[in-house]
């Protein structure tokens, strides 16, 4: 096998690993906003609809850009070891019925910059120069996405210290 | 040219998260377990329909619902006996048995001991909240004995039960704790316990965020076993009777022989009618 091939190849793992990431945040967004439709919060659910959306754009660029034009075009992975979480995901623990808009765009940050440091630990660790050029594209942007999440976090109004107080609490018994 | 064409699709955990929607309260530990479950089964590459999922009654057991894999939603306390009888009729299939603390060590905590007795290959997930959620806060058997609520004022004042070391005692194969807050490690537990031959019991801490809010701060308390699981269960009760309830990770592996499984001829619709004929 040629070392351009090798190249190539691992180029490929690279844009097969991103695109896997990006499924998985579109994923877990999905099911926040499924639990907060579930609990008629309307306007965090569609703010998680909307970064679902936002990440679903970025897996079909990676498609393209990759020139696969179906799933079945990608290259097949090895299966996900049982321990593995995507970094840009954000851990559903984290959510509470009540959250405003600004907690949810605070979680989004957080996704976003795990998944800067990830690219940007694979451009520093990375052998081959296709896989670093990709990487470090990669890690910028991400880092466009934190700047892009920031701004929105400044327009977004953030919540008094009474956020959760919930006058019809669940919590009859006590 | 590589050969994507021709392998076979690999399955993902979303290939077992069923499209109905989880009625939990949001940041429930029990949303990352059923993740975590999802991954393990993906990661073993487990056929859905290969694979039983069998629940009791609680906020916990409505895990069946949420996956593709068969399910059954049984009766309080008995998703145990109904899963055992699963793996007995079709040892073919890998039978999940997931519930809560109330169902798995109150209502059902006689059968809990006699499944680990009978070492029958399948795996016991229990999210423990150390409350009964769905029935609004009350006491369970895990809750600690001073737990200061209107129901329990001052708190029970009972001892907590404790199910790891009665499950050690009581002869299961594979004894572990994980942690909801720990995705990754608690999808790589479930794995493991799921690939050990006979009884594996996997406790998992799953905080209630509505009635047992202080328990978000567990993730501040659990940290991994500092030791390697052991194959001696009296060297794993010492550790798990002295441990400080946080001490996550696979803590006995044992090398029982499983209960015998034998695929026995399957009977036709009208020979099990004729039993029931009056």
């Amino acid at each position: 096998m040629s070392a351009v091939r090798i190249a190539a190849a691992a180029l490929v793992d690279l844009m097969v690993q991103a695109l896997a990431m990006e499924r998985a945040a579109v994923s877990r967004y999905n099911a926040l906003a499924d639990v907060m439709e579930v609990h008629n919060n309307r306007p965090v659910e569609a703010l998680f609809r909307k970064m679902a959306a936002i990440e679903e754009r970025h897996a079909q660029e990676i498609m393209t850009e990759m020139g696969w034009k179906n799933d079945a075009a990608v290259p097949k992975a090895a299966a996900d070891s049982a321990g593995s979480e995507a970094p840009e995901s954000v851990p559903e623990d984290l959510v509470h019925y009540l959250m405003w808009p600004w907690h949810a765009l605070q979680l989004a940050l957080a996704a976003e910059r795990r998944a800067e440091a990830f690219f940007s630990r694979l451009s520093q660790d990375a052998a081959d120069d296709r896989v670093r050029e990709a990487a470090t594209r990669l890690r910028d942007e991400e880092r466009e996405h934190v700047a892009l999440i920031k701004a929105w976090l400044d327009r977004t109004p953030e919540p008094g210290s009474d956020w959760d107080d919930d006058p019809d609490q669940p919590r009859y018994v006590d | 040219m590589n050969d994507v064409a021709t392998a076979p699709a690999l399955r993902t955990a979303s290939d077992y998260k069923s499209a109905t929607k989880p009625v939990w309260c949001p940041g429930c530990g029990d949303f990352t377990v059923l993740g975590a479950i999802t991954r393990a089964l993906a990661s073993l590459q487990l056929a859905p329909h290969d694979v039983a999922v069998v629940s009791g009654i609680g906020c916990s057991s409505r895990i069946p619902a949420y996956t593709t894999c068969y399910g059954f939603h049984g009766v309080h306390g008995r998703a145990l006996a109904a899963g055992t009888g699963l793996k007995v009729a079709r040892p073919d299939m890998t039978v999940l048995v997931t519930g809560g603390d109330g169902d798995g060590y109150s209502i059902g905590g006689n059968h809990f001991m006699h499944a680990c007795r009978r070492n029958v290959d399948l795996t016991y997930i229990v999210m423990d909240n150390h409350v009964y959620g769905m029935t609004k806060g009350q006491a369970s058997p895990t809750t600690e004995p001073d737990w200061d609520n209107k129901l329990t004022p001052g708190g029970t004042g009972i001892r907590s039960f404790h199910p790891l070391v009665i499950a050690l005692a009581s002869g299961a194969n594979f004894v572990a704790r994980a942690f909801s807050g720990d995705p990754g490690g608690t999808a790589e537990t479930i794995a493991r316990a799921i690939r050990h031959p006979g009884f594996s019991f996997v406790e998992i801490l799953s905080p209630c965020v509505t009635f047992r809010p202080e328990q978000r701060g567990w993730k501040q308390q659990v940290h991994p076993a500092a030791v390697e699981p052991t194959d001696d269960p009296a060297r794993a009760a010492r550790r798990i009777m002295t441990d400080d309830g946080f001490n996550i990770g696979v803590l006995y592996e044992g090398s029982r022989t499983p209960y015998p499984l034998q695929r026995a001829g399957r009977a036709v619709a009208a020979d099990l009618e004729a039993e029931f004929v009056l």
